[in-house]
């Protein structure tokens, strides 16, 4: 028996997909430890409480609320400091993270300030006598090694869309918790937050990614892609770095080793040549298209499907088809 | 103003991996090193506020075998004052025990900016930087693509996954450099004559204990082969059925 806590990730007062994620691998983790208690920390502004339900529906066992104006935005001195107080009690064995930019901003803090081993980035996770034993891919995502920590509280943080939400209802319980520190005394005062990528969608969030690459020859010409974009609904649209270094795109939208690593059910690569630090960010999506005038660009060799052609050409039939497809699905 | 920058010795990516028949560990031959990309963007910032300053001091610091050696020089032939090694020669996964290594000699250096790559592509933690910061009580933001200092204090835009933070910090302070803010100087001729005089510091590591083991290594899954379903929009349609009935993404 082991119990695990969880920390939920919000944006802009409303719970992330990535939270129930880590909500779902946080109950699978307990299980596998011979059934122990999962308790989900949510931090925000006052009336955060009302998104804990959310948490048990997936399978929290008790909602702990750090309410506070100053969490509003992420504040991670402050939380690290109550996530290191939390778990220095030895009620946990385990604490749970989502390998984004705010979990792999805030878990190595919580790490050192216990002490104690953190895995990044799990992908899939066992239990062996005590040891949490994980796969992490490395080498830009052509090796994956598998890792065993055995520390009291060992610390992991799940990759976005390694673990799809399980519904596991328990009774919502919900416990105010406080702040370790003055949220208002960090030192790092955050002044702005604003959108960085173009769409309305997060690239990490969205089910169907539009990539754009180079061969949509100037920037004005990603309409090609925000149309398609609009016509699957759910889409949100990403690029190259080749593109986000020409300034067509902001960095925010790029996809890659040294941009945003994705996995939606659905890429579509439109004009990309498909260098390895591109495939880095975006191999594990479920099914890749990929539209290319040059039948042997490397995408090819990771698309599911392929059509070598214009993307001037393909991209407004395939807008128009998938448009469609939706009215009448 | 004082700046350290932590940088790693790390694969070339181009290249096929083979694991070791035993998968305990990565087959070294043939494998050619760099330094991790965004620690040269970590040193090129170092540089333009030194730049910039008029004065100052940038300190790099590795931890890896002695033949981090290379890397430390090619970041000295970039502009870089001064090199450190802490010599160790056993890789590890272990971020806080990497951390607690660099944290130890940079404790004692009265840096006014600590900067570190955002990631290490080779073992893609993601987490020394910000464990330093922890362990030295440094103020810290990390994913830095746009950076200005002065008058003793910082302003900072971070990118968090999509969004975007301002944020504003005190210094000393500890940043992790993100892709976007600079592309890093080629070291001239002159840079290179001048390295080699350079002061390279060599020194064992305290890497401490380490709780994060290897268990394996391996390649992951192939993608089953795609295929190209035609060369023009006339392949749309049976791209959509696919999209409908194989994948079910549509
Ligand atoms: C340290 C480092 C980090 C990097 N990180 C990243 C990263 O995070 N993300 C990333 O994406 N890249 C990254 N790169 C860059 C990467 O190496 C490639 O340069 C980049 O991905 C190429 O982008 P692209 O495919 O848009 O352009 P190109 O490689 O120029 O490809 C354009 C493609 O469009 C096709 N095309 C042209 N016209 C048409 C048309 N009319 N119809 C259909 N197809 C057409 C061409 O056949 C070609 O295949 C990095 C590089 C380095 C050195
Ligand atoms: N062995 C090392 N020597 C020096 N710096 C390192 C080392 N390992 C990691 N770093 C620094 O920490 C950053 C993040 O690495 P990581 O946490 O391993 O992904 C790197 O970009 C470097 O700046």
């Amino acid at each position: 028996m082991a119990n695990v806590l969880v920390f939920a990730e919000t944006r802009g007062g409303e719970l992330r997909k990535v939270a129930l994620e880590a909500v779902t691998a946080a109950r699978a983790l307990a299980e596998l430890s011979g059934g122990g208690s999962v308790h989900a920390v949510l931090a925000g502004a006052d009336g955060i409480g009302t998104k804990a339900g959310a948490l048990a529906e997936h399978g929290a066992d008790t909602v702990q609320l750090l309410e506070h104006a100053g969490f509003a935005q992420y504040n991670p001195e402050a939380l690290a400091a109550t996530l290191a107080q939390r778990l220095g009690g030895g009620t946990y064995a385990y604490a749970l993270f989502s390998a984004t930019a705010q979990g792999r901003d805030l878990s190595p803090r919580v790490a050192a300030k216990l002490g104690t081993g953190l895995i990044a980035d799990a992908t899939g996770f066992v239990v062996d006598g005590g040891a949490v034993v994980a796969t992490h891919p490395i080498n830009n995502g052509k090796v994956i090694v598998t890792l065993a920590l055995a520390a009291a509280p060992a610390l992991i943080s799940v990759r976005p869309s390694a673990f799809q939400p399980a519904v596991n209802a328990k009774p919502l319980v919900t416990e105010s918790i406080s702040s370790a520190t003055d949220p208002a005394a960090s030192r790092v005062k955050v002044t702005e937050l604003r959108a960085g990528g173009t769409g309305k969608l997060d690239l990490g969030d969205a089910p169907v990614i539009v990539a754009g690459g180079r061969g949509l020859k100037a920037p004005e010409h990603f309409k090609l892609c925000d149309d398609l974009a609009d016509a699957f609904g759910n889409a949100a649209v990403g690029a190259t770095r080749a593109v986000t270094d020409e300034g067509w795109r902001p960095h925010a939208d790029q996809i890659g080793q040294t941009g945003r690593n994705v996995s939606p059910n659905l890429y579509i690569a439109v004009g990309i040549s498909g260098a390895i630090q591109h495939l880095a960010g975006m191999r594990t999506s479920k099914t890749i298209v990929a539209i290319n005038k040059d039948k042997d660009a490397p995408i090819f060799k990771i698309a599911d499907y392929g059509i070598v052609g214009d993307v001037f050409e393909v991209m407004p039939v395939l807008t128009a088809a998938v448009k469609a497809a939706k009215s009448q699905g | 103003m004082k700046i350290a920058v932590c940088i790693k010795r790390v694969p070339v990516m181009e290249v096929k991996f083979a694991i070791a028949a035993d998968g305990t560990r990565v087959e070294e031959a043939g494998l050619k090193y760099d330094v991790n990309d965004f620690d040269l963007w970590a040193v090129e910032a170092a540089l333009q506020l030194k730049e910039k300053a008029g004065a100052g001091e940038v300190t790099v610091i590795s931890l890896g075998p002695d033949n981090a050696q290379e890397q430390i020089r090619k970041t000295l032939a970039m502009g870089a004052d001064k090199g450190i090694l802490l010599k160790s020669d056993a890789p590890t996964h272990d971020g806080l025990a990497v951390a607690r290594a660099l944290a130890a000699e940079l404790k004692e250096g009265g840096y006014d900016l600590v900067l570190f790559g955002r990631i290490s592509i080779d073992t893609m933690n993601q987490m020394t930087g910000p464990m330093v910061a922890e362990l030295l009580d440094l103020p810290c933001v990390t994913n830095v693509f746009k950076l200005d200092i002065s008058n003793g204090r910082g302003v900072a835009e971070r990118a968090l996954d999509g969004a975007i933070e301002v944020a504003e910090f005190p210094l000393p302070a500890l940043l992790t450099i993100d892709d976007g803010l600079n592309k890093e100087r080629l070291p001239s001729l002159k840079g290179i004559m001048a390295a080699k005089k350079k002061p390279l510091d060599v020194k064992p590591a305290q890497l401490g204990a380490v709780q994060v083991a290897v268990r394996k290594y391996e390649l992951p899954a192939e993608r089953a082969a795609g295929r190209i379903l035609g060369d023009s929009s006339a392949a749309v349609p049976e791209l959509v059925r696919l999209l409908q009935t194989e994948a079910k993404v549509l």
